[in-house]
């Protein structure tokens, strides 16, 4: 059933063309905004994050005027250290994640051969939340309030407010909601390429980019809950006074280095390796042949992914810690440049296998790499603890690090937007400034950052306002902020590039770089992403199926109507992409927006300590969410099955594993232990710290944790049960009575601490059950207010034994909050005093 | 002193080639250089740097020449089992065996760098507390006994030195580049750091980690003496200057001064600040940012707000001008 079908008559075809395109069409005027197809979200993504990046730019020139010369009073020592603090926070939390956030929300679809990502909506709803935490952090600084600790934000200098003001508020709780979204759309991510590739592309068919993006999301889940750990227990400290890392009463500053970094050094993967996946889909199209090692770089990636959460203490070699595991960091530092160094060799290996175009993308691409070598060689020696002693802190890294993410970032970036602008509107970007800008970025990009090597062996600090003249830094210092308006001159050039009028321009043809993957079937005027989805036998596709282009555009593949008008996408098996069932997305709506203002009011409002003004948007973005799902969401179809085309018949509604939405849930949840497992290792972290980490403060006891341990796993067992009889109306029954044990459950988990009155701001150990225990309770209420809403959907007849798409994720979802629950009584309950 | 390490026949070249290479770009000022080493871990560390540096070019202009030729026009073109090779041998082989020896020599190095024995318990100890932004020194004398100083640490030529490492407030970073690398004061934690200086000379060391709005302007000097010369200016400071009781201490002591400052053989004996008990002798004031001057003196006492933004020192630009100056001439005095 692979062989496309036979064409329609011009009449009919035409017809369906017709259909299609008023499904999939953008709303018009200002409700243009409420648009949640990945095409306008990816764009609009894209370009607030690169607005952002040319501001944090623009703070970066403004600390560079400062350090022209010595003992400089162009900026306040204040402003100057705002500055550099709200550089390194936008370029990486607004910049250099979120970008390929933007560029995969764009791309994916149609390079997977789908209309859509499986949660438009959650995508639309990712982008407000992320634009408007944006334009809160980096609004801060016109109010002189912006953060000044360093992106780092290092307590006890961050936790105390007389030295640090509000700006580490607005850092934490604006970035703690950007990552929220950075999460919703690793969850997209990771969903909609293990279920909505084209049938036929199975995973080792996967482009490049899709294989590396999968790793990135997988790595986002993994690293970002560590933060958000980390910033609830410095907010804790910050808002109520509760001591986690104030070492007179118990906690420990080092904590927050190790939860900081723990997410801090895969990040820099999570930065490099998208980056990476773009110069994986421009090499083989200008080598004009398939990658040479495909599975190379795919276990290269995989590799670099897993090595990443093994580094992190490389940042905190100058901390004291022992010095044998600076030995074993050290060396797990020097194996990442291993599977790097494979990568690199890969694209070298696919040119030297093919003839290669040198084409603006390709002048880019190289030029990034050789940059980038540069600081992966400076990043093999600062790996070196004895090394790292002299350069931490330093220049030197300044200089590494920006040679590592503007090589290994930026400049693949730019070589993706000349690849990939005719996507856009089937325009070329201009040869002629490209090559411009490449070589005033490259040049000034290496006047700026070469010298800094030097700047820093010969001592200076980072992160310093002024210096004085006769240490020596003079004319390096100078060399480097020429440099740096030099590189800032071609990134202008790239901005107009992309922006200026291209009205005389023709259109150029689809594809016009002859690429061999599928993103390049997709019209830029069309918004369905493919006329029909195709299946797809290779991983070039357009290369080794001539007929390809034609027949997806012809509609003689899968979903090619729109009879129902509803916007349908074909969810396939994860491995081998056998087609499974067509799910129908939501499309343009309000509640997105709704809801990322509502959650984005919490977060504002907890920032200037509105406990009301919180509350109230809170309650507001709990309706939007309910809303969201009582609307949208696990919708009974008006018919079992659809006629998919070709033949295929596939059902509308799917639960369970089937489904995208049980998928989501368990990767959420998967992210979401991540930040509760951080907690568990905190409250190790303080036993292992002191002798007696108690400090003789009474604990919780064992009998109030034990019973909610009982109360939660009778709830999580009635959850179980609840799926199985084939009645409504036992389903109902186990719901009440989970709810209620639950809720009970949550009671004796807050009694536990309440009756021995352990009093949080006293010490780091009650702060900690505290915080456990109320982590557990947060997730109760949650996991309650699923029930219900299960019960009422139920009782509306929205969710019946046949379709329980809602029940099997709440019950996925009770799985996970008993094991929270089961580790959390555990620990506050028997250690240590069972010991 | 310990036995000076023998150097393989590289390290020797290395180390007598090193001074050329530096040359053109150190110029006259190495005060707070890694390249310019007087102490025996930054020693090792900058022969590490030109072994890695020299490898690390080596390696850099093999790739790009590999990307030109790989770019470039007219060439054959090569077959995907000959690329493939080149994966494996230049991507995996090559770079595992080289880290695995760059990884041996560094390791190999660090216990010689930073020894892992307690120190004897009549070895000399400094006690170095950082502070926004100065950093509080007191020299534990083997005999018994401390002398107590502020922003700068002297120690002496070919003997190891043990520094213990602490801070009162927020997270700092003690560096003396000239001679060895790192190590972070931390509230709550004591951490130990060993230094052998190998060479006299007076070095700038500066506040590595960054600790609030004037962390720019934290620095000490150190200054690596003959040990003669160490221990009879160490015996001079166990005793109060001099010049203590000569007018200006009334002064002193009249406008409140002692509340936060000690000053040996006054009634002076506040902890806030620094110690000022041998102040005139010093190379910098300020920690490390003015020359000690009589003018630098009474500037930082009339506006060290100014000089030091968020310094926790309150100006003192409301006493009469006479008495500020006979202040700084008194404290100048102080040797």
């Amino acid at each position: 059933m692979t062989a496309p079908a036979d064409k329609l008559p011009a009449k009919e075809l035409e017809a369906q063309t017709r259909r299609l395109r008023k499904v999939w069409e953008n709303p018009t005027g200002w409700r243009y905004w409420t648009s949640v197809n990945n095409t306008q979200v990816g764009l609009w993504y894209a370009s607030a994050a690169f607005i952002f990046m040319l501001f944090a730019g623009c703070l970066a020139l403004l600390v560079r005027v400062q350090l022209a010369v010595p003992e400089n009073g162009f900026l306040t020592a204040d402003f100057f250290n705002q500055a550099f603090t709200l550089h390194g926070t936008v370029m990486m939390f607004l910049f250099a994640v979120p970008i390929f956030e933007a560029v995969a929300i764009f791309l994916l679809p149609p390079m997977l051969g789908a209309r859509e990502l499986p949660f438009p909506r959650l995508g639309a709803f990712g982008f407000w939340s992320f634009f408007i935490g944006g334009v809160f952090v980096c609004g801060s600084i016109f109010f002189n309030s912006a953060p000044s600790s360093g992106w780092f934000m290092y307590p006890p200098l961050a936790t105390d407010k007389e030295m640090t003001g509000i700006g580490a508020d607005i850092w934490l709780l604006g970035l703690s909601f950007i990552e929220v979204a950075s999460i919703a759309a690793a969850v997209e991510l990771i969903v909609g390429i293990m279920k909505c590739r084209a049938p036929g592309m199975r995973i080792n068919l996967m482009p490049l980019f899709a294989w590396y993006l999968l790793i990135v999301a997988g790595m986002i889940l993994f690293a970002f809950p560590p933060l958000i750990a980390g910033d609830i227990l410095f907010e804790m400290q910050r808002m109520f006074d509760w001591p986690f890392f104030d070492a007179d009463r118990g906690g420990d500053p080092l904590l927050w280095q190790h939860l900081f970094w723990i997410f801090g050094h895969p990040e820099v993967y999570i930065i490099f390796l998208p980056a990476i996946a773009l110069m994986a889909m421009i090499v083989p199209t200008f080598a004009q042949r398939p990658i040479v090692g495909y599975s190379w770089i795919v276990l290269a990636a995989v590799g670099t992914g897993f090595l990443s959460f093994g580094l992190w203490v490389h940042h905190m070699f100058a901390t004291g810690l022992p010095q044998i595991s600076l030995a074993f960091f050290s060396a797990a530092s020097e194996a990442v440049a291993i599977p790097t160094a494979v990568q690199i060799f890969v694209f070298i290996a696919t040119m030297l296998a093919g003839k290669v175009i040198f084409s603006t993308p390709m002048l880019f691409g190289t030029g990034g790499i050789a940059i980038f070598v540069i600081g992966g060689l400076t990043g093999v020696m600062v790996a070196l603890a004895p090394f790292d002693w002299q350069a931490h802190d330093t220049y030197f890294i300044v200089a590494h690090l920006h040679y590592v993410l503007i090589g290994g970032m930026l400049f693949p970036v730019v070589a993706g937007i000349y690849y990939y602008y005719p996507l856009i509107d089937g325009k070329h970007l201009s040869d002629r400034l490209g090559r411009i800008a490449f070589w005033l970025m490259f040049v000034g990009f290496n006047v700026a950052f070469f010298p800094m090597h030097l700047t820093g062996l010969r001592g200076m600090p980072r992160r310093v306002f002024t210096y004085p003249s006769e240490v020596g830094w003079d004319w390096l210092n100078l060399t480097s902020t020429i440099g740096a308006f030099v590189f800032a001159s071609g990134v202008l050039v790239v901005v107009f590039d992309a922006v200026r009028p291209k009205r005389n321009h023709p259109p150029g043809e689809v594809n016009p770089w002859r690429a061999g993957t599928l993103e390049w079937i997709s019209e830029p005027k069309e918004n369905w992403g493919v006329r029909s989805v195709p299946h797809v036998k290779s991983r070039y596709p357009l290369w080794d199926q001539p007929d390809l282009f034609q027949d997806v555009n012809d509609g003689r593949y899968y979903l090619a109507d729109a009879e129902e008008g509803r916007r349908e996408l074909i969810v396939t098996s994860v491995l081998d992409a056998e087609p499974m069932q067509v799910q129908r997305v939501g499309g343009t709506a309000y509640v997105p927006i709704v809801s990322a203002f509502s959650l984005g009011a919490v977060f504002i409002a907890l920032t200037f300590h509105w406990w009301a003004g919180a509350a109230l948007a809170g309650v507001a973005f709990l309706c939007a969410l309910l809303y969201w799902l009582w609307t949208g969401t696990a919708e009974i179809p008006e018919k079992s099955q659809r006629d998919a085309g070709l033949g295929l018949k596939l059902p509308l509604y799917a639960s369970g594993p089937d489904s995208t939405g049980w998928w989501a849930m368990f990767i959420t949840m998967v992210g979401d232990s991540t930040a509760f497992a951080s907690l568990v290792f905190s409250y190790f972290f303080y036993w292992t710290i002191h002798e007696d980490f108690t400090a003789g403060i009474q604990g919780p006891g064992i009998f109030w944790p034990l019973v909610a341990l009982g109360l939660f796993a009778a709830a999580w067992a009635l959850m179980a049960a609840a799926r199985w009889p084939n009645s409504a109306g036992a389903t109902r029954i186990c719901l009440v009575t989970a709810f209620l044990l639950t809720v009970a459950a949550s009671v004796a988990g807050f009694m536990g601490p309440w009756s021995s009155a352990m009093e949080p701001t006293e010490h780091a150990y009650p702060a900690i059950v505290w915080l456990l225990a109320i982590w557990v309770i947060v997730h109760a209420a949650a996991g309650a207010v699923m029930q219900l809403y299960c019960l009422a959907r139920s009782l509306a007849g929205m969710l019946t034994p046949e379709y329980d798409a809602d029940l099997r994720n709440t019950v996925l979802y009770s799985h996970f909050l008993f094991i929270t629950a089961a580790i959390t009584f555990t620990v506050i309950g028997l250690f240590p005093e069972a010991l | 002193m310990r036995p000076r390490q023998k150097l393989s026949a590289f390290g020797t070249l290395m180390r007598r080639f090193s001074p050329i290479l530096t040359l053109p770009i150190v110029g006259c000022a190495g005060i707070q250089s890694t390249l310019e080493p007087a102490g025996e871990e930054a020693r090792l560390v900058a022969i590490l740097l030109w072994v890695m540096t020299g490898a690390g070019a080596v390696i850099w202009l093999g790739v790009v020449a590999l990307l030109l030729y790989a770019t470039g026009r007219r060439r054959k073109v090569h077959g995907e089992r000959e690329s493939a090779r080149l994966i494996l041998w230049g991507g995996a082989v090559f770079p595992a065996v080289a880290l695995v020896l760059l990884l041996a020599y560094a390791l190999w190095l660090m216990p010689g760098l930073r020894p892992f024995v307690q120190p004897a318990d009549d070895a000399m100890r400094i006690e170095v507390t950082g502070k926004q932004f100065w950093w509080d020194v007191i020299y534990h004398l083997p005999e018994g006994g401390s002398v107590a100083s502020a922003n700068e640490i002297r120690l002496p030529v070919g003997e190891r030195v043990e520094l213990e490492l602490k801070s009162s407030d927020v997270i700092h970073s003690f560096w003396i580049p000239a001679l060895g690398g790192k190590m972070d004061m931390i509230p709550g934690r004591t951490n130990r750091l060993s230094l052998l200086a190998i060479k006299p000379g007076i070095f700038r060391a500066p506040c590595a980690e960054y600790c609030g709005t004037s962390h720019a302007l934290m620095a000490f000097s150190a200054v690596a003496m003959e040990p003669d010369g160490f221990r009879q200016w160490l015996t001079e400071r166990t005793q109060p200057s001099a010049t203590v009781a000569e007018a200006g201490s009334a002064l002193f002591l009249r406008h409140g001064c002692g509340a936060c400052h000690t000053v040996a053989g006054t009634g002076a004996a506040g902890k806030v600040g620094p110690d000022l008990s041998h102040v005139g002798s010093r190379e910098t004031i300020g920690a490390g940012i003015l020359a000690n001057t009589e003018e630098n003196i009474a500037r930082f006492i009339a506006e060290p707000d100014r000089i030091k933004p968020n310094s926790h020192m309150p100006p003192f630009d409301m006493l009469p001008e006479d008495d500020i100056r006979a202040i700084a001439a008194w404290l100048k005095g102080l040797q």
